[in-house]
């Protein structure tokens, strides 16, 4: 998966778009500032979700993080095989670590989303505020 | 336990070191309106020998379990318990009704916790137990809650009636301010009607809560219960009596996904309001839906065997409004008693002692529902320790205080919990036989009882009769 492709939350998540479906994960950052991951929870196939809504939770051996879905429309994929294993998160977030499928309903609010550079700048200022 | 006091040179370094002048100037903030402005109304104090003389004489008007016949039910039981429970959660590393913030400190304690949800576990028959909660009518409701989290299910639970009242009222508070119906299904005839149940369930049930043995004592189907819940994808939640476990299958063995109880018969005195112990155990798959602490075994950088908390990213330090529960801490003194309560009686004592709870109360209600005038409600269904002894007419108050008179403790009466307050249940009495009553005691509560039935018959009906006792 090709990183410069793809667009970002600000909440960490990266979508990849194919047509009217969007393909949703959590960054690299996001998992190397997670830490261990121990568990995820995923949604159920055919629900709504909104932009900004939460979609599931991710949990680290010091918190639970919601997943916020980028976009809002239903989802029509889940990738069932991450909970059985969590390493394919820090090895490749961006590929068989997807999540998600999203059909999306409202295409306008992919114009708020991030490109690869605005993420890194955002993700560098976030660091230092740290 | 420790009396701690400052010396007026500790006093002036104290304030020295926050620069106040005098401890006065720390209630400055609050309105002179709002401040008692002469010294409090207390008794002048009293030396070592002349408060010694006051407590001994104030200590001496109560009447404990000890000197006289508990028969009482409704939750709280005078079961035995060891002189070595004491010992062992009475000693100084031990003895706090807490559990320690920086809880890894405390080995110790976290070793008896995971002792603790081990021995529940085992006794249960049930995959994970927390590390306790607060008592039981708690630990019912965070059963349902983490119900409604397992099936996102948010709009309804259903109760039997059969539960304990006052459960069902700690229930009723929990989900007040949720737009979640309460469905409590009416038990007339002492136990659930499967029927009754079967209607009161559907696809927007998130869990059916019954207790077994129920609050009159009888038991229910719990096979058919579970299986009614799971007919409809909803949870089953048991809440059972530890005692019972000694001789009545396990929840674990009959499909409960969740089974809590109250743990005062574990080892824990009867007090007054409390402190109680709620025990909390579910299926292996609801473990990050669970309420309240839990202690995990690992090993530590060099290999040896220790204790830590574990699943605690969903506990609100962590995890703030999102939390899984409010509940955060553990009733850690009273589930060391239970712990070493266990350890001491041990499976084949555990079975001793829920048969004889069982024999003795059937042979008290065989004997005190041979008395005229009473008998035992709901007489067609089986039960454990505990039964409803009901009264021909409306004197309930009469036979409590006849007994109270001859030295024994009965009740409560149904009257007192207006839930379950229906009909004939009004003149219904709970009685409960543990290990400790003797024969000897049930005999003479029987003849006691007979005695004022005789005397009650020859009197002029409900013409001011004075009670027995004058003490109540």
């Amino acid at each position: 998966m090709d990183v410069n492709s793809l667009k970002y939350a600000k909440s960490h998540e990266w979508i990849a778009l194919a047509g009217n479906t969007a393909t949703v994960g959590i960054t690299d950052f996001a998992v190397h500032q997670l830490t261990d991951l121990v568990h995820i929870e995923l949604p159920k196939l055919g629900r709504n979700v909104r932009e900004g809504e939460s979609f599931g939770e991710v949990e680290s051996v010091k918190a639970v993080s919601d997943l916020y879905a980028p976009v809002s429309g239903e989802i029509v994929a889940v990738n069932d095989q991450l909970a059985d294993d969590l390493g394919v998160l820090s090895v490749d977030p961006f590929g068989k670590g997807w999540m998600i499928k999203i059909k999306i309903a409202d295409p306008s609010s992919l114009a708020r989303l991030l490109d690869r550079k605005g993420y890194e700048a955002y993700c560098a200022e976030e660091e230092n505020h740290a | 336990m420790t009396y701690l006091f400052n010396t007026p040179d500790q006093e002036r370094e104290m304030l020295r070191t926050i620069g106040a002048r005098s401890s006065e100037d720390l209630f400055e903030q609050i309105p002179s309106a709002s401040r008692l402005d002469r010294p409090l109304d207390l008794a002048p104090p009293l030396g070592e020998m002349e408060l010694e003389r006051e407590l001994r004489a104030l200590a001496s008007r109560n009447s404990g379990s000890g000197s006289r016949a508990c028969f009482m039910g409704g939750g709280v039981y005078d079961h035995f318990i060891p002189a070595a429970v004491d010992e062992v959660a009475g000693r100084g590393e031990f003895y706090t009704a807490y559990t320690p913030y920086q809880a890894e400190a405390s080995q110790g304690s976290l070793q008896a916790f995971f002792e603790f949800q081990s021995l529940i576990c085992r006794l249960t028959g049930m995959d994970v137990c927390n590390a306790s909660l607060y008592e039981g009518g708690t630990a019912v409701s965070e059963a349902a809650f983490m119900a409604m989290r397992v099936t996102d299910r948010h709009e309804k639970v259903v109760v039997l009636g059969s539960v304990h009242p006052e459960y069902r009222q700690v229930l009723r508070t929990y989900l007040s301010n949720l737009k979640c119906d309460l469905v409590v299904i009416p038990t007339p005839a002492g136990t659930a009607d499967p029927e009754q149940v079967r209607a009161a369930l559907d696809d927007k049930t998130a869990c059916l809560i019954f207790q077994h043995p129920n609050f009159f004592g009888c038991l229910e189907d719990p096979d058919e219960l579970t299986k009614l819940a799971r007919s409809v994808g909803a949870l089953s939640i048991v809440s059972f009596d530890p005692i019972s476990l000694g001789l009545l299958r396990r929840p674990g063995d009959y499909g409960a996904d969740v089974a809590v109880a109250e743990g005062q018969s574990l080892g824990i005195p009867m007090q007054y309001g409390g402190p109680f112990l709620g025990l909390f155990t579910c299926r292996n798959e609801f473990l990050r839906k669970m309420p309240g602490r839990l202690v995990g075994r690992t090993t530590d950088r060099l290999g040896r065997s220790c204790y830590t908390l574990t699943i605690q990213a969903r506990e609100q330090h962590i995890r703030r409004e999102k939390a899984t529960s409010n509940i955060c801490t553990n009733q850690g003194l009273l589930a060391l008693r239970a712990t070493v309560y266990l350890s001491l009686v041990g499976c084949h004592g555990l079975r001793e002692v829920a048969e004889l709870c069982c024999r003795k109360a059937h042979y008290a209600a065989e004997r005190l529902s041979a008395v005229a005038g009473l008998s035992r409600a709901f007489a067609d269904r089986p039960f454990f320790k505990e039964f409803v002894l009901s009264c021909a007419s409306n004197d309930v108050e009469p036979v409590l205080a006849c007994a109270r008179h001859a030295g024994f403790d009965l009740g409560p009466s149904l009257s007192r919990f207006a839930q379950v307050g229906d009909g004939a249940l009004q003149n219904g009495i709970l009685v409960a036989v543990t290990e400790q009553r003797t024969r000897q005691e049930i005999d003479a509560l029987a003849a006691a009882l007979a005695n004022e039935r005789f005397a009650l018959a020859g009197r002029p009906a409900a013409a001011g009769r004075q009670e027995p006792s004058a003490s109540r």
